[in-house]
């Protein structure tokens, strides 16, 4: 049990540590693909100690709505660190924590932010609750029918188990159903997330924002808990998405030292690898009408739905 | 007071008109011939350049500026008014911009426009006291700010309708306006825009300047236009000096302005792409736009072309490489067609904030603006200052297949119909290769880079028209790359500007704007203010 603390621990802490510089690794890759130098890949570190020197300032006429949502954001993106296979399959909240919890945690820190976006009274604030809601109301389903999807082979709903599976029987790891899942869930990441074609994490336009629209109040050390927890939610997807579909190299239930030393370097590359290719995939790609991404969403629903179908009614491989 | 028109028997073609300066007559006239007078010219094919009210103690000299095209035609109307109590019939339900200028007219000098359809306030917030008139001679110096004088916003109402404030205060780098969008879920009801945040009193300062030195003070009127602008007003102080200028010197001013127009149309081509988050044909159009200025460096000694052109005369340090200038052509038309080559960009360009052919020509759209809703409306055709025929001849406007009959005229305008973004994202392209082409036509037939500047001593024989008279009267236009701009400028017999006005094309678009916004979503906003790419500045004097 100690060293499933631990284990988790070190997930929270990989997490931490890790999501600043997997923005950064982005915006970087971006920058070279686009001719220009870059800020380097510690540059959002530097933002947040920028941003946490800062003074504290608290819009006027905001309750604990708006103080609140920065915590609240960070602590379900923390706690779904904490649960998902990130290093290691034996997590302690394992009993507690199956995908429907981490979904539901998702949910928490996008509604705690449209929230605190509409305590602040502006009308951008409000503009942009509006947008992520229309487009959180279409994420939320597709990734549950796609995580739904990967667990109806193990019989599970429990993460750590799904990606056991995987391990246990590679031949799966390429079905149909699986395929289509994984498109489906790359889509719903970037719109949950807020990058390119559904929203455009580097605009200063107030009007074509979505996510940012809801952060624009934020100042100081609360937009830097802000930014950390949004690049950590966009980490704990891509660990998800590695994990899940290609979980080799994550250490089993009560590993040795060698094994989470591997893991770790595993998960580093995996996540390293898929963030370089969204920002390589970005780049070539503009920002679409705001009207179509509600038809890229549904699409994206539509691939989940047949997956589940694809894994329900197909002969699973290797049985 | 109207000595240009004092003298009689003139030659003049309309009327008692009388020659005064390029292809310009003056018939001074009654106030209450106005309204007729006007009717008849805009029905003749002119347009409104400007209205330009003149401060002269005990009375007020209204100056209304008609124009047209092929053959180049200039006709003032003057119309005396006493200082007191001033008033004019308005002429806004003949011409909306006309409308607009009253407006101003009144905000700045007083003058009332009678029967004006829509009698507000234009130009002076609401701290600026009511009965305080700036440009007067008696204004004296700013009065405090009031509290409020009323200057309302119309309320949208209706189920489901919010109010999206923007500015003026934005992000980015840009000049305050406020935007204020009446919303029902995505979809702008109506937009309203409030500008004039920045009044310098450009005109005002031009008063009193020695004629020939003041041209610093044109270059700094929209920093992005500063050749456009020189360019007009020193043609307006040598038409009102009477100063000749050799043609190879023309030619040399026209490749100024044509060099203006490149590295801006090559940074708003950027910037639409940059718009709708492809910001990967924005870094090479910056790139492309930054080496324009460093030729722009070289040829004149300023990235911004100030300081080349003078009254009398033109000054260049050395002559763009026209290889140069043809790779920098080639490399912005590849990053055009990459960026129309994405779908998902064809796709938030084409059909978004369409401005229908009726709607620029009932605002009198001018430059790019027009041009993409099918106006073919370009001074370098109707207005010109240099011979430019044959120099486009050999641009390669692949993307526009309908351009044969504008290589005929010789010129440059490469008009589409559609008026959405992606027909001002395509003008602006297309501009952007002729005006290439240009500036390697002009710069290979040029042989010598410097004419010295006019040196007019006081006895300099003013223009035929005012041998008479005490003031002299002068009008610049020149095809900017935002449009058409309007110098109008009077000289006393001591060489001394009494009086400036100017118009930059963004006057004339800024009310465009809102109109394409109906039935366009709120996110596109900022896409079709790009496509527009107005100057406050140039609006704001």
């Amino acid at each position: 049990m100690a060293l499933s603390i631990a284990l988790a621990a070190l997930q929270v802490l990989l997490v931490l540590v890790g999501a600043p510089l997997v923005i950064g690794a982005m915006r970087q890759v971006r920058a070279r693909l686009e001719g220009r130098r870059g800020g380097g890949v510690g540059q959002p570190w530097r933002d947040l100690r920028k941003l946490f020197r800062k003074q504290q300032i608290t819009p006027e006429g905001t309750t604990v709505v708006f103080r609140a949502a920065p915590f609240v954001l960070l602590g379900s993106a923390l706690l779904i660190a904490a649960i998902i296979p990130v290093v290691s399959l034996g997590s302690p909240l394992d009993s507690s924590g199956d995908f429907v919890a981490v979904v539901g945690l998702l949910f928490l820190g996008t509604v705690a932010l449209a929230l605190a976006a509409l305590d602040t009274g502006t009308a951008f604030g409000g503009m942009g609750s509006s947008r992520q809601m229309t487009v959180v109301a279409l994420v939320e389903p597709t990734i549950l029918l796609v995580l739904f999807t990967l667990s109806l082979r193990v019989h599970s709903a429990n993460l750590a188990e799904i990606a056991g599976g995987t391990l246990a029987n590679p031949a799966q790891a390429f079905s149909l159903g699986r395929v289509l899942a994984f498109a489906s869930l790359v889509i719903v990441i970037i719109a949950e997330t807020g990058r390119l074609p559904v929203d455009n994490p580097a605009t200063h336009l107030e009007l074509t924002m979505i996510h940012e629209a809801m952060t624009l109040e934020y100042a100081g050390p609360r937009l830097g808990l802000v930014e950390w927890a949004s690049g950590m939610r966009l980490t704990v997807l891509l660990v998800l998405l590695a994990n899940l579909f290609f979980p080799w190299g994550v250490a089993p239930g009560g590993p040795g030292l060698v094994q989470v030393l591997i893991a770790v370097a595993a998960i580093v590359a995996k996540v390293a690898v898929l963030a370089m290719a969204l920002s390589v995939g970005e780049t070539f790609l503009a920002k679409l009408r705001l009207f179509r991404v509600p038809e890229l969403l549904a699409g994206s629903f539509l691939l989940g739905i047949l997956a589940v179908t694809a894994s329900s009614f197909l002969p699973a491989a290797g049985r | 007071m109207n000595r240009d028109d004092a003298r009689s028997g003139a030659r003049g073609r309309v009327r008692a008109g009388v020659a005064a300066g390029k292809a310009r007559t003056v018939e001074a006239i009654p106030a209450s011939a106005l309204v007729a007078r006007a009717r008849a010219l805009l029905s003749d094919g002119f347009r409104l350049g400007l209205i330009a009210a003149h401060d002269e103690g005990s009375q007020l000299r209204i100056v209304y500026l008609f124009l047209a095209g092929s053959p180049d035609r200039r006709v003032e109307l003057h119309v005396a008014i006493p200082a007191r109590a001033p008033s004019v019939p308005s002429l806004g339900s003949l011409s909306f911009p006309a409308s607009r200028f009253e407006r101003a007219m009144h905000d700045l000098f007083g003058v009332v426009p009678t029967d004006h359809p829509l009698p507000h306030r234009l130009i002076r917030h609401a701290h600026w006291p009511s009965r305080w008139f700036p440009m007067r001679r008696d204004a004296g110096p700013t009065p405090p700010f009031t509290d409020h004088e009323p200057f309302p916003f119309v309320e949208v109402e209706g189920d489901g309708v919010y109010e999206v404030p923007v500015g003026p205060v934005h992000a980015g780098l840009i000049e305050p306006g406020h935007f204020r969008f009446s919303v029902v879920g995505e979809s702008v009801i109506k937009l309203k825009a409030r500008l004039w945040f920045t009044h310098r009193g450009v005109e005002k300062l031009f008063e009193g300047m020695n004629a020939i030195e003041a041209t610093p003070l044109a270059e700094r009127i929209s920093g992005d236009t500063s050749a456009a602008h020189a360019l007009a007003h020193v043609l307006a102080v040598e038409d009102a000096l009477g100063l000749k200028v050799p043609g190879p010197a023309r030619q040399l001013r026209a490749m100024l302005v044509e060099m203006e127009r490149l590295y801006n149309h090559a940074a708003d081509i950027g910037a639409l792409a940059m718009d709708v988050g492809f910001s990967l044909a924005n870094s090479h159009a910056q790139r492309i736009r930054e080496e324009l200025l460093r030729i722009n460096q070289a040829c004149t000694g300023s990235r911004l072309l100030r300081g080349a052109i003078y009254p009398g005369g033109v000054r260049l340090l050395a002559a763009p490489d026209p290889v140069r200038i043809r790779v920098l052509a080639a490399d912005l038309a590849e990053v055009a067609a990459l960026t129309l080559a994405n779908t998902v960009i064809r796709d938030r360009f084409a059909g978004t904030a369409v401005l229908s052919e009726r709607q620029a020509l009932d605002l009198g759209c001018l430059g790019p603006v027009a041009r993409a809703s099918g106006v073919d409306i370009d001074a370098r055709i109707d207005h010109p200052s240099a011979d430019l025929a044959d120099l486009a001849g050999s641009a390669d406007l692949s993307s526009s297949p309908d351009l044969s009959s504008s290589a005929d005229r010789g010129v440059p305008g490469v008009p589409r119909r559609e008026g959405d973004v992606l027909a001002r994202f395509n003008v602006r392209v297309d501009e952007f290769a002729v005006s290439a082409e240009m500036v390697c036509g002009l710069a290979a037939s040029a042989d010598r880079l410097e004419f010295p500047a006019a040196r007019p001593s006081r006895a300099t024989p003013p223009n035929r028209a005012a041998a008479s008279s005490p003031i002299r009267s002068g009008v610049g236009i020149v095809e900017g790359w935002r449009g058409t701009i309007v110098h109008r400028v009077e000289v006393d017999p001591e060489g001394r500007l009494t009086r400036a006005a100017i118009v930059d094309p963004s006057w004339f678009n800024w009310p465009a704007l809102p109109l394409a916004m109906a039935d366009t979503i709120l996110p596109d906003f900022p896409v079709t203010n790009k496509s527009f790419n107005l100057s406050y500045a140039g609006n704001d004097l």
